[in-house]
């Protein structure tokens, strides 16, 4: 019977693996052998000293800053009121944070580009005007900030929830509690060192959203690392893929040193 | 602000129960009053606009179904119809391919390969939009290396299609459906099999009478899932065919970036909102059917 299973498993996996590494084998082939000129690693050179590139990257990772900083000071909170003292509230708190997941991005961006609209045509003699100008400022975009935070919301409620059913909040709060600890204290360093893999976890997802949103950036107009790339595009076929390949490998080593914590508090915590 | 409240009312309070439920309130606010605002807000601008006709003449605006008969109309139609065919057939498909090898690495002994393709496949699904397009541009494009040294474009090959964008899709939805079925397969107990062996049940007849009926909810769920990102996906399309493939999220662009006629500025918030109406129903069904398969699997 096993012997059965194993005749077909490597074909299966083996199909697998050559659909998935081609198109990365091609890619890096693509841009160190140009036609007509050899072996180059001339693209992979240029790259850091072509126009754009350095600002994109720092717009891009600074919105990947602050975005995390926002979403975790909004979820933390309350989830951990959700296992504490609102339980009533989870199911609002569930459909809050699927919602994104019903709207597209394209069509949020859709709503967001018409709301911005507002700022010229009906407010533009009200102090909100202000506020409209200042977060479509083109050095940091707080209006891609607001909207990175409502999409990472799905992903950041399902890390912090997984990490909170793995420890039982209550005991540790209550502990803390009766140990004279006031309620910051008592969260500050009693359940959050406690959720240190889900917080990582909750980070690193969003870092790989931001640094590879283009949707809504493009169509608002600004110009972080994932439009950049689409921009060169045009122009510089083998700096563009050579880009690409860069930026797979950086997410993909953001992503894998996830799941290696994520494996490394499993077994943490089984052991 | 929060915190000081929250200590106020702690000196005071002297019932434990209102100790905890006070904090608990006030922690789950600014999350909420957050979303109102950010995504509220341009919901239901979106909705608003959907529905409201500015008159050319007068400059008046009015509320009417205009807009939304116009984005079931004509390339508008066409967009949509292709969107919906496109996410279809990649979503049999993905399934389809995603399956056997969720059940290759289940079955398989070693842990090794297990850790390896789940991590493998968390790390693809997430992977989209401009650099994989690219990725295949360089790979499958008319100047790519394979389309090159296989000579792919006498024979017809074309990246910039339909074919060629399911192509694409599945490089992130193979992986998304190995990640969504192996917690199924994994429920699939020896002891169900040993059993139905017992009574005298063939293999196949074990997987008609058992294990399918146990799979049924995750496989359509996961169906539903693939379907549901592959119609939502904007950034990989538009890197790649630009506009050769009639797609919904291409019309949406380009009519949020101007490209439409006077007067039918909103047929872009129109379209959204039909895209949001597929989305939902897409959640509608991938819900319940998430909640019956964990029944399944935590029992």
């Amino acid at each position: 019977m096993a012997r059965r299973v194993n005749a077909w498993r490597w074909p299966v996996l083996g199909f697998a693996a050559l659909y998935f590494l081609v198109p990365l084998a091609a890619s890096v082939v693509f841009t160190v052998d140009v036609p007509g000129r050899g072996v180059t690693f001339d693209a992979y050179r240029r790259i850091v000293s072509t126009e754009g590139f350095t600002t994109s990257l720092l717009l891009s990772l600074e919105l990947a800053l602050v975005t995390i900083a926002l979403v975790l000071l909004l979820m933390v909170p309350a989830v951990v009121a959700l296992r504490l003292g609102a339980p009533r509230l989870r199911p609002v708190v569930e459909v809050v944070c699927s919602l994104p997941l019903v709207v597209p991005p394209i069509a949020f961006v859709a709503g967001i580009s018409t709301v911005l609209k507002w700022g010229p045509e009906h407010l533009s003699r009200t102090p909100l005007f202000q506020t409209f100008v200042a977060v479509q400022n083109p050095d940091f975009p707080f209006v891609l900030v607001l909207a990175y935070v409502v999409m990472a919301l799905p992903f950041v409620y399902r890390a912090l929830d997984a990490g909170l059913r793995a420890i039982d909040v209550r005991t540790l709060v209550e502990a803390a509690r009766s140990c004279g600890a006031a309620w910051p204290q008592a969260l500050l360093r009693a359940v959050l060192p406690n959720l240190r893999g889900a917080l990582l976890n909750a980070s690193f997802l969003t870092l790989a959203l931001v640094l590879g949103e283009f949707t809504v950036a493009q169509l608002l107009g600004f110009t972080p690392f994932a439009v950049w790339i689409y921009s060169i595009g045009g122009s510089q076929a083998q700096l563009s893929v050579a880009v690409s390949v860069l930026s797979l490998l950086v997410t993909w080593a953001l992503l894998l040193t996830l799941a290696g914590f994520g494996g490394r508090t499993k077994t943490a915590s089984r052991g | 602000m929060t915190a000081t409240l929250t200590r106020a009312d702690v000196v005071s309070a002297a019932s434990p129960k209102r100790r905890r439920r006070a904090p608990g309130w006030l922690a789950v606010v600014p999350l909420l009053a957050f979303t109102a605002v950010a995504f509220g807000v341009p919901a239901l601008a979106m909705l608003n606009g959907a529905f409201t006709v500015k008159d050319q003449v007068s400059g008046a605006t009015s509320y009417s179904t205009a807009n939304l008969t116009r984005s079931l109309d004509g390339a508008y139609l066409t967009a949509l119809v292709g969107s919906v065919k496109l996410s279809a057939v990649c979503a049999v498909l993905g399934a389809l391919l995603g399956l056997p090898i969720a059940q290759a690495v289940v079955t398989s002994r070693s842990r090794a390969l297990r850790e390896a393709v789940l991590t493998a496949s968390g790390v693809l699904a997430n992977f989209g939009g401009v650099p994989l397009a690219f990725a295949f541009v360089a790979t499958l494009g008319n100047a790519g290396v394979l389309t090159r040294h296989l000579g792919l474009g006498e024979k017809g090959w074309n990246l910039y299609s339909f074919g060629g964008l399911v192509l694409v899709y599945l490089y992130f939805l193979i992986p998304l459906m190995v990640l969504t079925i192996t917690p199924a397969l994994e429920g699939l107990r020896t002891q169900w099999r040993e059993a139905a062996r017992n009574n005298g049940a063939t293999g196949a007849q074990y997987w008609r009478h058992v294990a399918l009926p146990v799979l049924a909810p995750s496989l359509l769920g996961g169906l539903v899932l693939l379907f549901g990102s592959a119609f939502a996906a904007y950034a990989t399309a538009a890197a790649m065919v630009g506009s050769s493939v009639p797609l919904v999220t291409l019309q949406i662009a380009d009519a949020i970036s101007g490209n439409v006629l006077v007067g039918q500025e909103n047929v872009a918030l129109a379209l959204s909102l039909d895209m949001v109406l597929v989305a939902g129903v897409v959640m509608a069904v991938y819900l319940p059917l998430q909640r019956r398969s964990a029944r399944w699997l935590d029992a």
